[in-house]
Parts: structure tokens; sequence; C-alpha cells
């Protein structure tokens, strides 16, 4: 496969999972306004801390209200990870990879694209009904990788796309819990209080990963809610389960078994899956939420690079 | 029953049908006589026509419209930063071709790739057609697209234009004229695929009824003739098919016929060259190419050999084609071909190398070069239509009589400093076929670009091609960039190709 290919396959499928998030991240935000009590502000600065771009934000936005960080997060033609930005450079890959990818989903994602270009000309729309709005992107990414996943052969480029995608996934549940954690916690005052509660619940919400959250533990505690986000090993949105299938679809594309490595990304991407393996909830809290996640970030971000490296030929693959 | 109980013109008189309110205004019109009744290979057609209610139609065209614009088949809107994006527009009315006519057609098209391909052969070894004085010398030496480095190359089989894509135009009288052979580069062909795709869809029972030509396999076609050029020996040859990128305003095309034949389709940073050898960059290290698809001009196939600030091509990609271990289609140095000042000797290169008289007549031109000529040209400006010979694409043109005082002075300015730069022809009123505008037809003037496929033994001409309809109302410019849509082409199989 075309190294300019496999990269592009990678990267349109990191803009739509890109895309998606925002969305989780904005919905949910919605969702749990509606149930605060009045005169409990400040919700949506947090959403703007996940993005890391919080500077640019207060440079051409100022204040963090509803409805500035929307129109930031979801058209805002200016801002590089606004949904329409993502689906826009998600689909400008695909563009061109046009000849390698099945038409379907080509004309999947170039139908989301319409879809969401339609709205951000006339953001009305989605003031109607934002909760559908941001459905409506959740389920086309969704759609997305159905399309995906049913019609493109699962070999090389396939694993490309998981891989872009895992990561990508990974990062921003990263992100999010980061946000939340030192958001939610130094409330102690709160602990076991309803909106408490109903927080940490918004948390899980955004990642659709209430119901199981609640089959497996039940009550939800700090704790167990980030063992579950960070470390379950089944639930689809949990970075260990990402970093876990990002690193056998890595070793899919290369034939090499999972308890070795063959290149420089491989080595980097399966030593960070077998330290989260190996991994324990109060250790992460000992060393403090942030800069376990900051050190999660950067070993994700050197794995991102290392692949670019390993696959556009810049770096000999035979040092296993 | 026979295949005779077929045709159309025993099933109905073909001298009734006729569209309400149609009028021909004095133009040749394809489908309609100037008694305004249909003519006899449009006969069936202007019947199903008149019969659908006109909402119908409009639906069904809407509907093909969407097809298109679902499927991505899109240009960009220039200055328009708000992301819009256009079809390039389609009319539901085809343009239909008798099968007598078209078989004319395809003779004159084989004959004359044949005698194209044996100048540019000649042109870049012996010149024997110089050296006999059948065309001066001086106009290939002056002519920006001849290829030094070309000269005493042979590429496989001898073939230089594999893929070329002639305008046809018809004139006043019904004549088919032969208006430019495209040799370098020619596009287009995907809406010829797409746009039967779509009337499949929109009229399936007249589709069926009428006979048409199909024209689905010219991919097959495409890279069987990719993978015969390759070098001797070559078994399995790897080909790909070369783009500018995706900003190329032909980007879907290629990337449509890429996927249908099933080759890679690569930019320029895709291959390196090393020891006069082509390779992919590929995830898995390096891959030999054998045969290169370009659909990049000359000027920027590799900034070694030409245009040094070139980012699109390949550096040392000449190289390599010199030392023999790259095919590409087409060869470079073919735009000498279709130098527009070259051109009116096309009829000489078949006299002289076939032997033969042109089945298809020339545009009349005039050389402005020639003292006799450019005088009379600057004379007539306003009748004329003057072209630069190294232009396509509706660019370096003057429409005499839709031009302004102004404008011919300009350009009389430019004939006077560069006559060799400037040709020059009789505005010719292109024929017209009947066009589906707001909720009426109306005629509108089109050209037609047959694609053609040479391998060195055989021409193929795909049946049909490009119809090109200039949809401003009078106009007579039918590119896209100014207000040219496009309808498909429907070539009737005659009784022996007739489905039994």
């Amino acid at each position: 496969m075309l190294s300019r290919v496999a990269d592009s396959i990678y990267w349109m499928s990191r803009y739509v999972e890109r895309a998606e998030n925002i969305a989780r991240f904005i919905e949910v935000t919605y969702a749990a306004m509606l149930d605060l009590p009045p005169g409990v502000g400040g919700q949506w600065l947090p959403l703007v801390s996940t993005t890391g771009d919080g500077e640019w934000f207060e440079e051409h936005y100022g204040e963090a209200n509803g409805q500035n960080v929307i129109q930031f997060l979801t058209w805002d033609q200016r801002y590089h990870s606004s949904i329409l930005t993502s689906i826009q450079a998600a689909r400008e890959n695909a563009r061109s990879i046009r000849d390698t990818i099945p038409s379907e989903v080509w004309e999947q994602l170039n139908q989301f694209y319409q879809r969401v270009q339609q709205a951000a000309r006339n953001p009305q729309l989605i003031w109607q009904s934002p909760l559908d709005f941001f459905q409506e992107i959740k389920l086309s990414s969704h759609q997305f990788k159905g399309v995906l996943d049913a019609s493109m052969s699962h070999g090389e480029g396939w694993h490309f796309a998981q891989v872009g995608r895992f990561l990508e996934r990974a990062d921003k549940t990263t992100r999010m819990v980061d946000v939340q954690y030192y958001r939610l916690l130094p409330k102690v005052y709160d602990v076991g209080t309803p909106i408490d509660d109903l927080q940490w619940s918004a948390l899980l919400h955004c990642v659709s990963g209430f119901e199981m959250y609640r089959r497996k533990y039940h009550l939800i505690t700090p704790q167990k809610v980030i063992r579950f986000l960070l470390l379950d090993r089944f639930f689809p949105r949990a970075v260990m389960h990402c970093i876990d299938s990002a690193n056998a679809s890595l070793h899919a594309i290369t034939g090499c078994s999972t308890d070795s490595f063959s290149n420089s990304a491989e080595q980097q991407l399966g030593r960070l899956r077998n330290d989260l393996a190996f991994t324990r909830v109060e250790e992460i809290i000992a060393i403090g939420m942030h800069q376990f996640i900051d050190g999660l970030q950067k070993r994700m971000n050197d794995v991102g690079n290392a692949i670019y490296r390993v696959f556009s030929g810049e770096e000999s693959s035979s040092m296993g | 029953m026979t295949a005779q109980a077929n045709l159309p013109s025993a099933s109905f008189d073909p001298a009734t049908p006729s569209l309400n309110g149609y009028s021909t205004d004095g133009f040749y019109d394809e489908a309609v006589g100037p008694d305004e009744k249909a003519r006899r290979n449009y006969a069936l057609l202007i019947q199903k026509l008149s019969d659908l209610p006109i909402e119908d139609l409009i639906r069904r065209h809407e509907a093909a419209e969407r097809i298109l614009f679902r499927m991505g088949i899109t240009f960009n809107v220039y200055g328009d930063d708000q992301g819009t994006e256009k079809i390039f527009p389609f009319d539901i009315v085809p343009r239909i071709i008798a099968a007598e006519e078209w078989d004319h057609i395809e003779r004159g098209l084989k004959q004359r790739i044949v005698a194209l391909n044996m100048f540019i052969s000649d042109v870049y070894a012996e010149q024997r057609i110089l050296k006999e004085n059948r065309i001066p010398r001086f106009l290939i030496e002056t002519c920006k697209a001849y290829r030094e480095l070309c000269h005493s190359l042979k590429p496989p089989h001898d073939v230089w234009c594999h893929i070329t894509g002639t305008d046809l135009i018809r004139g006043e009288d019904g004549t088919i004229y032969v208006l430019e052979d495209n040799l370098r580069c020619p596009s287009g062909v995907s809406y010829v695929l797409q746009n039967r795709f779509v009337m499949k869809r929109s009229f399936p029972s007249l589709f069926d009824m009428c006979h048409v030509r199909p024209v689905d396999d010219y991919p097959s076609r495409l890279v069987g003739l990719l993978r015969r050029i390759a070098q001797d020996g070559k078994t399995e040859p790897s080909v790909v098919l070369l783009t500018p990128g995706v900003f190329n305003s032909a980007y879907y095309e290629h990337s449509f016929l890429a996927s249908q034949m099933g080759v890679e389709l690569v930019e320029g940073r895709d291959l390196v060259v090393q020891d006069r050898i082509v390779y992919t960059r590929t995830t898995r290290g390096l891959k030999r190419v054998d045969v290169i698809y370009r659909r990049i001009d000359d000027d920027f196939l590799d900034p070694k050999a030409f245009r040094p600030d070139s980012l699109l091509g390949v550096p040392g990609l000449i190289d390599a084609y010199r030392a023999g271990n790259i095919s590409l289609a087409n060869a470079p140095g073919t735009g000498v071909a279709d130098d527009k000042a070259i051109y009116p000797f096309v009829g000489e290169m078949i006299r002289f190398y076939l032997s033969e008289e042109p089945i298809l007549p020339n545009v009349p031109t005039y050389l402005c070069y020639r003292e006799d000529d450019l005088r009379y040209v600057l004379d007539h400006l306003e009748s004329l239509v003057v072209k630069a010979v190294g232009e396509s694409g509706g660019y370096g043109m003057l429409i005499g009589p839709q031009s302004t005082a102004q404008a011919r002075s300009e350009f009389a300015e430019k004939i006077r400093d560069n006559p060799r730069n400037y040709i020059a022809q009789p505005t010719i009123p292109l024929s017209r076929v009947p066009t589906l505008i707001g909720d009426h037809f109306e005629g509108r003037h089109v050209d037609l670009r047959p694609y053609i496929l040479y391998d060195g033994e055989d021409v193929f001409v795909l049946p049909g091609g490009l119809t090109r309809v200039a949809l401003r109302k009078g106009s007579l410019v039918v590119n896209s960039s100014q207000g040219g849509g496009s309808k498909d082409t429907w070539v009737m199989a005659g009784p022996m190709m007739r489905k039994p």
C-alpha cells in the first residue's frame, strides 16, 4: 500500500472519530446543564479546556457560554478541530484515496459532510434541537465505521483506519477524564450528594458507558469510574481497550506477533499497552491524575509520530 | 422475432412525432429536421419525450442530479469559501448518433490516429515528412510542445498517442468536422461513463428500446492497453495512474478511472527514481512500477527534464523513460501533433503516410504566419474564431462575432506580435440538440469528444463520447468553465449488433 494512502486512511478515520467525540462532549454538557439547579454556571469552560486550545478560544470568543462554545466546537471554520473542519479534513483525506476505499464509504462520508456543511450554513437548525443534531453526528460516525467495516477488506488499509480511530478515541477519553476529574473532585462537600452523582454519570454518558458501568460496578464512585474509563479491557471507549486494539491492528499490518515488535512504532505502542495492563487505579491516583494523563498523551503522540516515520519509509522497518 | 422487427422505423411513422413549441431557429438540429419533424434516429426519443408529462421529466432530471451530487462528482466553485460545490451540469435529453454515421466517424478517427502516430514517430526520428517538404520544418522547430529530448526514442510498439480525445463538431449542412486533436491528456471520459449510469437509471425502458451501444467496458479496455505497453517480457506489469492531486479539476476522473481499472492512483511525491528505475513508496518499502498513465502535462512531469519549478512531477522520470525502464501513456512529446498550426496538415499526414484521402474533414484554417492569411484574418476578425496554437479548454481564444471592438484590437496586436502563435477559423454554427431548459425544450449547441485507444495494432473508438452542450442561450462555447454541461451520447447499434 502506498505510504501516502496509508497516512490518508489513518487520518480519515481519526478525523471522523474526532468529530464524534466533540459531539459527545457537547451533547453531554448540554444535557447536564438541563439537570443542574439554576445558578450553577461555568459548565462550558471545561469543554474549552478539553481541547487544549483555550487561548485561541479566549482570543476569538471571550466568554465561555453555551452559545460561544457550541459555535466554536461545532461549525467554526477558523478552528482546526471543530466538527465541521474535522469532517472536512476527513473528507479531503477520503477524496485523495477514493480509488482505494469502497465507494459506499466515500458516499457515506460525503453525505455526512454535506449534512454538517448544511447545518453550519443555517445554525438555527442546530439551535432548534441541539441534542438531535449531536446525536445525528454520533450516529453518522457509527454509520461510517459500519460501512467501512462491512465493505472494506480487513487488510492493511482497514487496520490503518483502526489504528487511527483507536488512538484518537484514547486521546479524547483521557482529555475528558483529565478535565472532569479536577473539576469534580476538589468539591469534597459535594461527595455523595445528587449533584456529584449526576456529574460522574454525565462523564459516563459522554462515552456511552453508563449502562456498562452500572452492570459492572453498580454504584458510582470516582475511583471506579476512573478505573472503568482508563483501564477497562472490554469497554470500547476505555483507554486500555483502545490501546489494546490499536496495538493489535498495528501488529496485524506488519504481521509481527503482539508479544514482539518489528519497528519503533510497535515497540512504543506495545510497551504502552503492557504498562497500562499492569497498572492499578490506586497507582494512578498516587501519581496524580493530571501527571499520569499527561504522560499517557505524550506517549500516544510519540506513537503517532513513530507510525508516520515507519510507514512513510523515513525509518527502516527491520529493527526488531 | 427477427432483429429487423426491432427497428424503430418499423414500429411507427418516423415523421410523425414533434416537440410542442420547439423551434430549430434556422440551425442544424440533430433531432429535428427543417420541417420541425423528428429525424429518423430521434423519432422514438421525441415520441417518448412528448408523451411524458414535463413534471415527470423535471423530476427525473432532479433525481439524476442528486445521484451525481451524492457520488460527489462535483467541482469547487471559485471564490466561495463556504465550500460550495457544484456538479457538472447534466442534461437528460440524450444525443443520438445513427449507426451508419458512427461507422463513418469511427473509420475517420481510426485513420486519423494511425496517421498522427506515424507523424509523431517520424518527427522524432527520420523526419521524412519534413525532408519532403510536406510540412514546413520551421513549424516543428518553433513548436513549444516539440521535445528535443524525445528525438530518436522508440516507445514500446512505437506508440506515442495511446489515448486521444478528438473534438468533433457538426456544421450547418450536417457535416462532421474535426475541430482539434487532443493528444496530450484528454479528460472527460468519466462523465461519459457516469452520464450513462445515470441515464440507464432514469430511462431504463427507452434505453432498452433504442439499442444503445455500451460504453462501460472503457476502463477494462484502458487497463488492457496500459498492460500491453509495458516493456517486453513483463507478464504482470505494475500500472499506476499519476495525478497532479486533489486540487486538479479532473481529480475525480483520475480516482474514478484508477478504481475502475484497479490500479494505484499516485501523486508525484509517491514515486521515486533510483538508478533509472521508478518505484512507489509503500508501507513495505519501494515497489517497482512499469507503466504510468500520466495525467500530468509534459512540462510538469519531471523537474529535472522540463520545468525545474514543478512540484507535481518526479525527478529523474524522463531519465528512466529514456533508459527504457518505464512506459508512459501518452508518451512525452505528443503535443507536437496537436499544435493548432500543425493541425491543418493532418490531411497531408494521412496522404503522406497512408496514401489515403482523409475521411473526416478539418475545419478550414487560416495560418497567421502566412502573409495572405494574416491580412485576411486581421480584416475579418469580427467573423472569425482566433485561437492561440498551444492553448485548450477555451483559453486564449477570440470569438469574433461575440467580441467587443476593444477585444478585437487587443487580439490583433497579439497576432501581429507573434503570427506563428495564432490560427483563425470561420465561426461554425454548431449543430443543436433539444435540451431541457426550465419546463420546456430548447435547442442548444453541442460538440462531441470521442475517446480513442491505440496500442499499435488496433484502434478502439469508444462508441459515444462526451457530448458537451452550451447551456447558455445562443452560446457556442461548450467548456464547463463557461456554462457548459454534458449529455449522454447514444450510438445506436447497427442491425447486426442489436440484441435479439
